[in-house]
């Protein structure tokens, strides 16, 4: 019998096939309390490099610097992260003209009742505010929608945002 | 303190092939003393974050030398990237500061604790490799050639004079004649490199 609770969950393997199937190169992070055995398991990753941020708005910096480069950061940071990045989103990744991916933890977000933590309540009306396209990924049957981020980045040389929104089940061990 | 017009003439010296990163007001200073603008970075563009960037370029580039001349007042708002970079430990990374103790583009009001705060402290403690102070000329154009040799992270720190600008944004001259694009597109093309 198939366990519903675990099937609906988006696994942090998904994530990291996504990433390699996308060419990522580096994750620009600060990891969250809520998803460590994404982070151990970026770790072990040979393909892959780990940037660890002291704040997120670094993040942003640092992936165009990379991507100058010739490299192709992803920025993994929580929504409370990203509230605090608006200047280097704008000044960094929109204003820069090149693709790019960052992995959004959506801390408070549910379909099932009323949100109730506030930064859950700001998180789309930001990315609306920022004209950054976004798509939620709740479970791994959602995964084609990751690789659908990394193609309009591409295509529309902006920056697109990727949901997570089953960050309280799926990452933590 | 040190004119910034005399910092930028003595490295140069001893510039070699590095990637140069100048920002803030004594960094437009570089665009008078440079002689290889292909590998000159013009990455502003969020406040505090030119710091970041340039570690993203050091770590893309591990084969180049990359050297940034970072302002005080932006590094003041993002101190927490001297972690960042000491955990990363990039060894091709020289991190200058022009260190005018205020906000020169803003009208010259001090930056917070403008005269006892110790940048160059704060960056060993952070983890760099090595950090040095200099507030004179003749000391900074004797060492410089060795710590261009030196193992990063490396920090410097200078005492410079303050060029204070009071004129609107929208009237000030611009020394480098090149935007953000441009010297992004200029040296990916110097150095082969296409956007991933």
């Amino acid at each position: 019998m198939v366990d519903h609770q675990q099937a609906a969950i988006l696994s942090p393997e998904t994530l990291i096939e996504e990433f390699k199937k996308n060419g990522v190169t580096h994750i620009v992070t600060i990891p969250d309390s809520e998803t460590n055995y994404l982070y151990e398991l970026m770790t072990a990753q040979p393909w892959l490099e780990i940037v660890p941020s002291a704040r997120e708005g670094e993040t942003f910096a640092i992936a165009l610097g990379l991507i100058i480069g010739g490299k192709k950061p992803v920025c993994l940071i929580q929504n409370t992260g990203m509230l605090e990045s608006g200047d280097s989103i704008r000044g960094m990744a929109i204003d820069s003209g090149f693709p790019l991916v960052f992995v959004v933890g959506y801390r408070g977000w549910t379909r099932h009742g009323p949100i109730t933590d506030s930064v859950a309540r700001y998180t789309e009306p930001f990315l609306n505010a920022m004209r950054v396209n976004y798509y939620l990924v709740e479970h791994d049957a959602d995964s084609e929608r990751i690789s659908l981020a990394f193609e309009e980045s591409k295509n529309t040389k902006r920056p697109v945002a990727v949901l997570v929104g089953d960050e309280y089940h799926g990452f933590n061990r | 303190m040190i004119e910034a017009s005399e910092v930028f003439r003595v490295f140069q010296e001893y510039r070699g092939n590095a990637i140069v990163i100048p920002s803030g007001t004594s960094g437009r200073f570089w665009a008078d003393h440079t002689t290889n603008e292909k590998r000159d970075l013009v990455i502003g563009g969020a406040m505090g974050q030119t710091t970041s960037a340039a570690l993203g370029v050091a770590l893309a580039l591990a084969d180049e030398k990359v050297v940034l001349f970072d302002s005080e007042g932006a590094l003041t708002m993002n101190m927490g990237i001297l972690a960042t970079i000491a955990g990363k430990k990039p060894e091709n990374f020289l991190h200058i500061l022009m260190d005018n103790e205020c906000y020169a583009t803003t009208g010259g009001q001090p930056v917070p604790n403008a005269q006892e705060i110790n940048y160059a402290g704060m960056a060993k403690e952070a983890g760099y490799l090595a950090a040095y102070n200099y507030d004179n000329l003749e000391d900074f154009a004797t060492n410089i050639g060795s710590i261009m040799q030196e193992t990063g992270p490396v920090f410097v720190a200078i005492k410079v004079v303050p060029r204070v600008e009071n004129e609107p944004m929208g009237m000030r001259v611009r020394r480098s004649s090149r935007s953000r694009a441009e010297s992004i597109r200029d040296l990916q093309t110097e150095l082969g490199v296409a956007v991933a």
